[in-house]
């Protein structure tokens, strides 16, 4: 049995439809990327799943008692927001100290705890973004475009790191980025998304597939020139 | 009896709005809706209007329009409508409405100052229990929601993926401001409102490092502001609500100007290590 699935979501802003015949299901334990170009419907499929939206039509089914851990694309603090980590690991949710640092320690941000958010680096801010979705052991650990803000090299330690979460944690991970090849080397499955469905599969499958190269033609020759000299695909997107 | 004196009054009064503004004010600047207060404060006015038109309490009318107000913005901040603009024209507009209404409806003279500025030396038995009630209502409802708040205010998708609705704790924080409003009307007067609630807030800022800390600094700071000033008022013989926003702003400059000054200690110890 799937930790949750979409069955023919579809979902509209203003009449205008964003998702349409949205078939997805996720099994326990394993991680899912799903690309897009912007505007492709990433951001509100992961709204939909964390409840913060309803879909216009089809249902979303998954156990009652799902817990969700989720890293949001960007979150801004307003600097008037005086916030050290150690408080913002206890929203809204205070855990034991211990459950605090073993999160902080899983999602490489151990050390952090007495600073300031503001204070954080990209990478590190990040991290405690992760350590906070990491409490309370989620079942499914969501990723929103979490590379953003990261270079080359904090992305590939950043996903290094979600897998090492995965295989401490067994929980599975639903992660959304545009810059793809960063992302595919530690899927499972990929789903390729443009407003509907256009493909899914493992990541060479998905690589290969007809509809992914057509939706990401533009790119398609660069991304072919990056491959081959085992470049940085986050100077690719940018 | 203690209460006969109309200073104790006005300084018990004065208390009770300031703690509640406090931790709300904290809110209203974390959530940057300075203007937002502002707005529903301004719809005071035409409260003041209702209340005698209706001949119903004062307290009764203000607290209806500033809840209309603070309901009607919120819905229309969902909108996508541009919303400094729409709320410089609800805010003034009420005000003016507000204004115009009252001198139509006053067939007695009609101090319209008190309701400006505030007449908190005239605050009554009865006016210190409908503040101190208010007040109270807001603080344990801050309270009770306070980790929903902070999260809702951080980030309203951090929210939902916790089983929150960030809109119901915007509810609670549009209560609670036109509570607030409703109960301060007394003691500072629409024009002022806002002071109370953002400047103590913004004071606390300097010296906190958690959100809980910057709420108790800023009701310390309000508390202090209310009391210093009442007796500062007294003694120059200045209009009262000013002088307490006064003395606030006066604790808010001296707050930034420490915390200014222990930032650049800071950086030279850091640069020397």
């Amino acid at each position: 049995m799937p930790l949750l699935s979409l069955h023919g979501v579809d979902v509209s802003r203003r009449g205008n439809p964003i998702l349409t015949g949205i078939d997805l299901s996720l099994a326990a334990g394993e991680i899912v990327t799903v690309v897009g170009p912007n505007g492709s419907g990433k951001t509100t499929l992961m709204r939909v799943i964390i409840g913060a939206l309803m879909p216009t039509r089809g249902e979303m089914t998954c156990a009652p008692t799902l817990s969700i851990g989720y890293v949001p694309q960007h979150l801004h603090i307003d600097p008037t927001l005086p916030m050290s980590v150690t408080r913002f690991m206890a929203l809204p949710r205070r855990y034991p100290h211990d459950a605090v640092r073993l999160a902080l320690e899983q999602a490489g941000a151990d050390g952090l705890a007495e600073q300031q958010m503001a204070s954080l680096s990209g990478g590190q801010f990040q991290r405690v973004l992760l350590a906070r979705a990491l409490l309370g052991r989620p079942q499914l650990l969501i990723l929103d475009e979490a590379n953003q803000g990261l270079d080359h090299r904090a992305t590939a330690a950043f996903y290094r790191q979600i897998e090492r979460v995965r295989r401490d944690l067994g929980c599975t991970v639903l992660m959304v980025s545009h810059e793809l090849h960063a992302v595919m080397q530690a899927s499972d499955r990929v789903v390729c998304l443009n407003g509907h469905i256009c493909c899914q599969g493992s990541p060479e499958t998905v690589a290969d597939s007809s509809a992914y190269r057509d939706l990401l033609g533009i790119d398609e020759h660069d991304a072919v020139g990056f491959y081959r000299h085992h470049s940085l695909p986050a100077e690719a997107s940018a | 009896m203690i209460l006969d004196d109309f200073l104790i009054r006005a300084a018990l009064g004065g208390t009770g709005v300031a703690l509640a503004a406090a931790p709300l004010g904290c809110f209203v600047v974390w959530r940057r809706m300075a203007y937002f207060g502002d707005a529903t404060a301004h719809a005071a006015i035409l409260g003041v209007a209702l209340s005698l038109v209706l001949s119903t309490s004062l307290f009764a009318g203000v607290l209806t329009a500033a809840l209309l107000m603070a309901l009607s913005v919120s819905l229309l901040s969902n909108r996508g409508y541009a919303m400094d603009t729409l709320l410089g024209v609800m805010a003034h507009s009420a005000l003016a409405f507000g204004l115009v209404a009252v001198s139509f409806v006053s067939g007695v003279r009609l101090d319209l100052m008190g309701y400006l500025v505030g007449d908190i030396l005239a605050v009554s038995r009865t006016d210190l229990a409908i503040i101190w009630g208010g007040a109270l209502l807001v603080l344990a409802l801050i309270c009770r929601r306070w980790p929903a708040l902070l999260t809702a205010t951080l980030n309203p998708d951090l929210a939902h993926a916790a089983g929150l609705d960030p809109r119901r704790e915007q509810l609670v924080l549009t209560l609670c401001l036109a509570m607030v409003v409703a109960v301060a009307i007394k003691v500072v007067g629409v024009l002022l409102i806002a002071a109370l609630l953002v400047i103590p807030a913004a004071a606390a800022r300097p010296f906190s490092r958690t959100p809980e800390r910057m709420a108790l600094i800023a009701a310390a700071i309000g508390v202090f502001s209310a009391n210093g000033g009442l007796a500062a008022a007294y003694h120059l013989d200045t209009p009262t609500g000013p002088t307490i926003v006064c003395l606030a702003t006066l604790l808010f400059l001296a707050a930034n100007l420490v915390g200014l000054r222990r930032k650049a200690r800071g950086q030279s110890r850091a640069s020397r290590l």
